[in-house]
């Protein structure tokens, strides 16, 4: 439904046969050109299964502006992320992916984590838990320490919110199937 | 002349010092000094231990991480100014000391000192130019 040219400044979409638009995910308003949200598609050449207004749950935006290879066709942006994975914390849209894209930039490798969400005094509260792993533990407590200053720190730069990081022992987080469950919600309970 | 130790990642949890100890207890591994460093969250457990390879496999097998580190031991003299005299070998030479903990030595007469250092054996060289008697592995278990 969309190919990338080699200017790969965003896929141009085939718009002679869908009809994209972005919305907000969480309200289904239309978002203007260039802004961030849910890829929402219609079908315009199909006969026989049409889509209309289909949300694809994936986040991307359109690209605005003329592109560079002549394509009138408009662009949208590599799609990274879905809306249904996305965290609501403090107001800020929050995707357990950014916070394991960080993990992985600080760590070198991705250890095993949890996100751990609870509501405290009417504001939500986040804390990932990360198991510690032979390649980042020292003896030195100021190395540990500093690791988990560097976690949050880059987290709060990515995120715009500040997170607890808690280094916690190896083979602590529940796996199920091999994969650790990502996400626990408290906020319901409290 | 150094001496090997190992340090183990704990939550900071009743029991969860205790149980990596047991554990190398009940696979007749003697720990000799314990020492433990901890934060609000967290604890290192560092042990000198009379097997350090097999005490690696043990923990290693029942999920812990561990992490070896080459440290020094100096027995204390029983005399005023035993400690001093050592820690003024450091002043001298700038060595910098990241962390040291003590243990009873003999029948709980003297004490040994551990020292973890940046450098192990720039900082054996100066102790032992001091006259400082930097203490072999089999010294520690043998008495
Ligand atoms: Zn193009």
């Amino acid at each position: 439904m969309a190919i990338e040219c080699p200017c790969h400044e965003g896929l141009h979409i085939f718009e002679d046969h869908f009809y994209p638009e972005i919305i907000d995910p969480d309200s289904g308003r239309v978002l203007p050109e260039g802004q961030e949200g849910e890829l929402v598609l219609t079908t315009l050449s199909k006969w026989a299964m049409p889509m209309i207004r289909y949300r694809t749950r994936d986040i991307t935006a359109l690209v605005p502006g003329a592109c560079g290879c002549g394509r009138s066709l408009r662009r949208m942006r590599r799609i990274g992320r879905r809306s249904d994975d996305m965290l609501i914390i403090r107001g800020v849209n929050v995707y357990p992916s950014q916070i394991e894209a960080v993990l992985l930039e600080v760590e070198g490798t991705l250890p095993h984590y949890q996100i751990i969400l609870t509501r405290e005094h009417g504001l939500d509260q986040v804390e990932v838990q990360v198991e510690v792993t032979a390649q980042v533990f020292s003896d030195r407590v100021g190395a540990l320490e500093a690791l988990e200053e560097r976690l949050a720190d880059t987290l709060e730069r990515v995120l715009g919110i500040r997170i607890a990081i808690t280094l916690v022992e190896p083979q602590t987080i529940q796996r199920s199937e091999g994969k650790a469950k990502r996400v626990i919600d408290k906020r319901g309970q409290t | 002349m150094k001496i090997q130790q190992l340090s183990i990642f704990a939550e900071n949890k009743p029991g969860h010092i205790a149980a990596p100890c047991r554990l190398l207890a009940d696979n007749c591994i003697d720990i000799r000094a314990l020492s433990v460093a901890d934060t609000q969250h967290f604890g290192i457990l560092r042990i000198i231990v009379s097997d350090p390879n097999q005490a690696t496999k043990v923990l290693e097998a029942a999920g812990y991480v561990v992490k070896p580190t080459e440290v020094l031991a100096v027995e204390v003299e029983d005399r005023p100014g035993g400690l001093a005299r050592i820690l003024s070998a450091f002043e001298r030479t700038a060595i910098n000391i990241e962390y040291m903990y003590a243990f009873p030595f003999g029948h709980g007469e003297r004490a040994v000192l551990i020292f973890r250092f940046d450098d192990p054996d720039a900082a054996a060289q100066a102790l032992q130019s001091a006259g400082v008697n930097v203490l072999a592995k089999n010294e520690l278990f043998n008495r």
